[in-house]
């Protein structure tokens, strides 16, 4: 695949994690979509700031929870009434009550299966690599105590001098062009 | 006038996080002991001590594999012995972490932060230990798979309304939940370690358990939720696990099994002996390593509080146990527990009141609270009679069968020890691979505590005058309010 952009995006890197809330704010506003901030800890607001409000993950691990319970209860009825009927003083097959502790632990089971794979996929993970770690800036200190925020160079909006400027306007401590390779 | 000593209570409270530490301080601190080339002669002589463990629970499997359960101590009719009374102690030990990370995080608890990595590494560990127990006494260990419902060509199905299938699922799903919740907590740290690793092999590995985390917005936010409903899950399956193990007693008609107060008692005495284990496992690390500045006194002092209240819900469960026994004019019922203060097992059941009854109460005194040799040594006291209260339930209970002429005795062999203590070496090697090669404490959450002590140390420099130091002229005149601050309109128009 041959990008069609000479480098991914522009990178700017903040030392305060309110001033990068803020350069996400105002570059969201600006009506960049392909923008995204990195931070080594969850700051409460970021991904607000960038538009980012809902994420569908709850509802996936309704689904899981769901698809546990249902599908714990089922295994046990079929098992227990329809392919290995066993008559123990002419109890009832489908005894319920017996039931309820496996149900309840598959509902669980796959409902934290769901929360945990279902993140990951949703952020698209694993990912063992992006063209962000070809900045050393960015690899190096990401994870410890910068902050850190890029749009990318398909950016519908994307200017090579506009967004630069803008950028510049958000007093970072510093701009990177991220390569490609 | 209660609100006095309330105050006085505040001001000496010790913070979470002992002061004057920034992102970069706390990741160094806790990532240098993992990336550090150096491995101390502590370290290496606490891991060999548990290899050496390690090696005798081998030896003991291997026999077993070889012989049978006939080289344990068991009998009919006690049929149970120390398998079942390890599974549910190590199950039981386990239950500290799940309560820390998810019941503590759903409370909002501060405090449980700096704990909880370790707490669901040991959860883990122990889980593991637990889980070797019930499969080793099936006496065919190599069929154990019979227990996972799955087309056999036998046409045979396992039987969903044992309380043994359960405990299959309960544990096992246990496990899987603890593993995540573990793994996904160490994803963020996986990364810093990637980054700040010199060693190719080191950033290798950890770059690969990290699966490319880079601290994107959408993917922490996505990663708050699933890290919140997983705390959310796992607060009712940790009640469930035990609940289902005590399960395996009191659907039984044995007298001194069939009892309704099981669950709750059995819940609240995994979470007693789960932290008298943080104990045992916090104080000794965090001399070893230097943690004080992360596990502070509030975290003991906290805990120790925890520990005093389930310890006391325990206290109330023997205490039901004793007045059902004699209320119900059951006369099996009451023999038991005649039995079990005067019989052939008394001096365990005498050591189990002093143990997790009489000692703990030390734990009303803040003193004791803020020693930590003394809760070291009340911890391991209640390791100890957590132990022999399983060992009453199981052996206690069996050995007077409602028929004088089924009686027995049960007394362990060597092969029974050796597994025993075998699962904790098990358990102190696990444990010592993970101080070395993880982050003990979780770097990301840490971030976050430092960040919030940040705003609020500078809310108190910028805003209203502390709270500990009441405006000299109104003394006596105005009646005294707790919280200045907050009786104050929000802004003065």
């Amino acid at each position: 695949m041959v990008p069609l952009q000479p480098y991914f995006g522009l990178l700017a890197e903040f030392t305060e994690p309110e001033d990068l809330v803020a350069a996400a704010r105002t570059v969201h506003e600006q009506g960049y979509v392909r923008v995204e901030a990195y931070s080594p800890y969850p700051v409460e607001g970021l991904s607000e700031s960038l538009g980012f409000t809902r994420s569908r993950l709850p509802l996936l691990v309704l689904i899981g929870a769901f698809l546990g319970g249902i599908g714990g209860y089922c295994l046990q009825y079929w098992v227990a009434a329809v392919e290995y009927p066993l008559n123990i003083g002419g109890r009832p097959l489908n005894s319920w009550p017996a039931f309820i502790p496996i149900t309840f632990e598959c509902t669980i089971l796959v409902a934290a299966l769901f929360a945990v794979l279902g993140m990951l996929a949703l952020n698209g993970l694993p990912q063992p690599h992006h063209p962000l770690f070809n900045v050393p800036e960015f690899a190096n200190y990401a994870s410890t105590d910068r902050f850190f925020l890029v749009i990318r160079a398909d950016d519908p909006q994307f200017h090579e001098t506009r967004t630069r400027e803008l950028l510049e306007s958000l007093k970072p401590m510093a701009i990177y062009e991220v390569p490609w390779v | 006038m209660s609100q006095q000593p309330e105050q006085h209570h505040e001001i000496h409270r010790p913070p979470v996080l002992r002061p004057g530490h920034s992102l970069l301080s706390v990741t160094e601190k806790i990532s240098t002991i993992v990336l550090t080339r150096h491995t101390s002669t502590g370290w290496w002589i606490g891991f060999i001590v548990g290899f050496i463990g390690v090696m005798l629970l081998l030896l003991g499997i291997t026999y077993l594999f070889i012989a049978g359960i006939g080289i344990w101590g068991l009998n009919i009719p006690v049929a149970w012995g120390f398998a079942i009374v390890n599974f549910v102690w190590w199950i039981g030990i386990g239950h500290a972490g799940t309560l820390i990370s998810a019941i503590l995080l759903l409370l909002k608890q501060q405090w449980r932060t700096s704990i909880n990595r370790f707490a669901e590494a040991m959860t883990i560990f122990a889980v593991a230990c637990a889980g070797l127990f019930p499969l080793l006494h099936l006496g065919r260990p190599q069929f154990f798979y019979f227990l996972v419902p799955y087309p056999a060509t036998t046409g045979v199905w396992p039987q969903f309304r044992s309380p043994l299938m359960w405990d299959f699922f309960a544990v096992a799903t246990y496990f899987t939940v603890s593993l995540l919740f573990w793994y996904m907590g160490l994803i963020p740290d996986f990364a810093t370690l990637r980054d700040r690793a010199h060693r190719w092999g080191a950033k290798v590995i950890y770059g690969i358990l990290a699966m490319g985390w880079r601290g994107s917005s959408r993917h922490w936010r996505r990663y708050q939720d699933a890290y919140l409903l997983l705390a959310g899950l796992a607060t009712p399956l940790v009640v469930s696990v035990h609940t289902i193990v005590s399960f395996d007693f009191a659907v039984g008609i044995v007298p001194g099994w069939h009892e309704t107060i099981f669950p709750p008692y059995f819940v609240a005495g995994a979470i007693y002996s789960g932290f008298a284990m943080v104990f045992t496992l916090a104080i000794p690390l965090r001399a070893a390593y230097g943690l004080q500045d992360f596990i502070t006194d509030r975290h003991l002092d906290n805990s120790a509080k925890v520990m005093l209240a389930s310890g006391l819900v325990v206290a109330y469960g023997y205490l039901m146990e004793a007045f059902m026994a004699w209320y119900s004019g059951h006369a099996f019922e009451t023999y038991v527990f005649t039995n079990r203060f005067t019989g052939p097992y008394a001096p365990a059941y005498w050591s189990l009141i002093v143990c997790n009854i009489v000692i703990p109460q030390a734990l009303w005194f803040r003193r004791v609270r803020r020693t930590p040799i003394a809760l070291f040594f009340i911890s391991l006291v209640i390791n100890v009679g957590m132990w022999l209260e399983r060992f009453i339930i199981v052996v206690v209970s069996l050995h007077r069968d409602h028929l004088p002429s089924s009686w027995g005795m049960y007394s362990p062999t060597f092969w029974d020890w050796a597994l025993y203590l075998g699962t904790i070496g098990l358990f102190v090697s696990l444990l010592f691979l993970f101080i070395r090669f993880l982050p003990m404490i979780s770097i990301a959450e840490m971030r976050e505590l430092v960040e919030e002590h940040d705003q609020e140390g500078h809310g108190q420099q910028h805003a209203a005058p502390p709270l500990h130091e009441p405006p000299v002229g109104q003394e006596g005149g105005t009646p005294p309010d707790a919280s200045p601050e907050e009786d104050r309109p929000p802004e003065s128009s």
